[in-house]
């Protein structure tokens, strides 16, 4: 991997001097990010320092919290996410998000993913069908499910309830997948799942995932960023921010040296 | 946090740097015998092979177990990969010293030309350039680093002159059992530069993350 970001590769967000407040508390600070296409870019950083709160402006999850103020400037492609009037639940559709406990709906794993894709207006029993095959088999989890989809998904365990999350998402076929801590409450052989499947979403998804797992940064993303008390402190390919990264606090946080 | 970690690094480095002052201190000690004609001392050294050679596996296995157990980054990694490979520029240093001594306990004084003299100078120099390579480990200095990889050319002239000397003193004795042996000691010697060299290319890495023989 070179050293620098490619800058050849398209962008899918562009962050500029982007700044948000929770009343008076001023949480992000002059973010300035290009988040590449068919990429797994990593949020890393202590509680508390931002990671979080930044991806839920990625697809406008912020917009539920009445006191935060924001400033600057999030391009998603070409279109402005910053106090912009754009149709939310339609960048919902196109940039999902999959959170850290599983929390799939009180309803049967097909309905579960179908969920989606009805709201979005598709009624078609066959084609919902397929869409429900495709979403599961592209979440690695079809097999697993196959001979229950009309059960409870709340039968399933933790690691298939979080790749039955993550298939949801994908039934309504969106361009970007968040994934805040997805695999903090999972077994490690759930996790190795949720992982193998990210490197497989990211040739026709990209994807942006906060992890307190360093060593899941490690294995899975391209570029890594870390946040600090709202900066973000460095921003780069994984391998250079792992093996020599430019800033002091960087280092002394993955190191353990603080945080 | 880093408590047991950090201890981990301290016991690292001074193995690291213990097994070089030892490597250092042989090849003192070889030459020192061979002047003086002293091969208690050459056997002395040569009796530490096993030492020697356990003291490099204890290091690789410490450097294996931080890999294993704490799963460095940055700074830490660095340093653990570079520990890791210049322990076997060591562990050869080592045994070149105690293949010096070898050649020292069986050493004919019969035959002593021109090209024992330079073989002398070669050795303290190169002895030198050890002391660099440990010392720019110990302190992690970039000058000193580079001040030991600027030397190699020095020794590689060293072993030409002595090649050069040896091949006219053949030319003028029947007898070339000595000559060999000393041209033996010579290549021992130059090989130690160039591992010395690995070591401080390994230091320079630890400094500033570039990969030895990668360009950019």
């Amino acid at each position: 991997m070179s050293a620098q970001i490619k800058t050849e590769e398209k962008n899918i967000f562009t962050v500029r001097q982007f700044n948000q407040w929770y009343g008076d508390h001023h949480a992000l600070h002059n973010i300035n990010m290009d988040i590449k296409e068919h990429s797994i870019t990593a949020l890393i950083g202590p509680s508390g320092c931002g990671k979080s709160t930044f991806i839920r402006n990625l697809n406008r999850m912020n917009d539920l919290i009445p006191s935060v103020k924001l400033e600057g400037s999030i391009l998603y492609h070409d279109q402005e996410l910053v106090n912009s009037d754009i149709d939310v639940s339609k960048l919902r559709k196109e940039v999902g998000m999959v959170f850290q406990k599983p929390n799939p709906f009180p309803m049967s794993i097909y309905d579960n993913i179908a969920y989606g894709p009805r709201t979005h207006g598709v009624r078609n029993r066959a084609k919902l069908d397929a869409l429900v095959e495709n979403s599961l088999r592209a979440a690695a989890i079809y097999d697993e499910v196959k001979d229950r989809i009309h059960t409870s998904a709340l039968g399933l365990s933790g690691g298939q309830q979080q790749r039955l999350c993550i298939a949801r998402a994908l039934a309504v076929q969106p361009e970007v997948l968040l994934m805040d801590e997805p695999t903090s409450a999972l077994d490690p052989i759930s996790t190795g799942k949720i992982e193998e499947l990210a490197l497989e979403l990211k040739e026709k998804y990209s994807i942006v995932i906060v992890t307190h797992n360093m060593q899941q940064a490690l294995r899975i993303s391209d570029y890594t960023a870390f946040f600090l008390l709202g900066d973000l402190v460095e921003f780069g390919p994984t391998d250079k921010i792992f093996s020599k990264p430019e800033d002091k606090r960087t280092e002394d946080y993955i190191t353990g040296r603080f945080g | 946090m880093r408590k047991k970690l950090d201890e981990q690094f301290d016991e690292l480095n001074k193995q690291f740097i213990l097994l070089g002052s030892v490597c250092e201190k042989n090849l003192g000690e070889d030459f020192a015998a061979l002047q003086n004609r002293d091969r208690e001392r050459a056997l002395y050294v040569f009796n530490q092979k096993y030492d020697l050679a356990n003291r490099s596996r204890d290091i690789e296995r410490l450097c294996l177990s931080l890999i294993l157990r704490e799963q460095p980054v940055a700074s830490d990694l660095r340093l653990v990969s570079a520990v890791l490979k210049m322990v076997t520029d060591l562990d050869r240093i080592g045994a070149q010293g105690i293949d010096i001594a070898e050649i020292v306990t069986t050493y004919d004084y019969t035959l002593v030309g021109p090209s024992f003299d330079l073989l002398i100078k070669m050795a303290e120099s190169v002895r030198q350039i050890m002391h660099k390579a440990i010392d720019s480990f110990v302190r992690l200095d970039l000058h000193v680093a580079e001040d030991v990889l600027k030397s190699d050319d020095g020794i590689d002239k060293y072993f030409m002159m002595v090649k050069q000397s040896i091949i006219e003193e053949m030319s003028n004795t029947p007898d070339h059992r000595v000559s060999l042996d000393v041209l033996l000691m010579a290549k021992y010697l130059e090989r130690t530069a160039d591992h010395c060299c690995n070591i401080a290319q390994w230091v320079l890495y630890v400094i500033t993350g570039k990969q030895p023989g990668v360009s950019a």
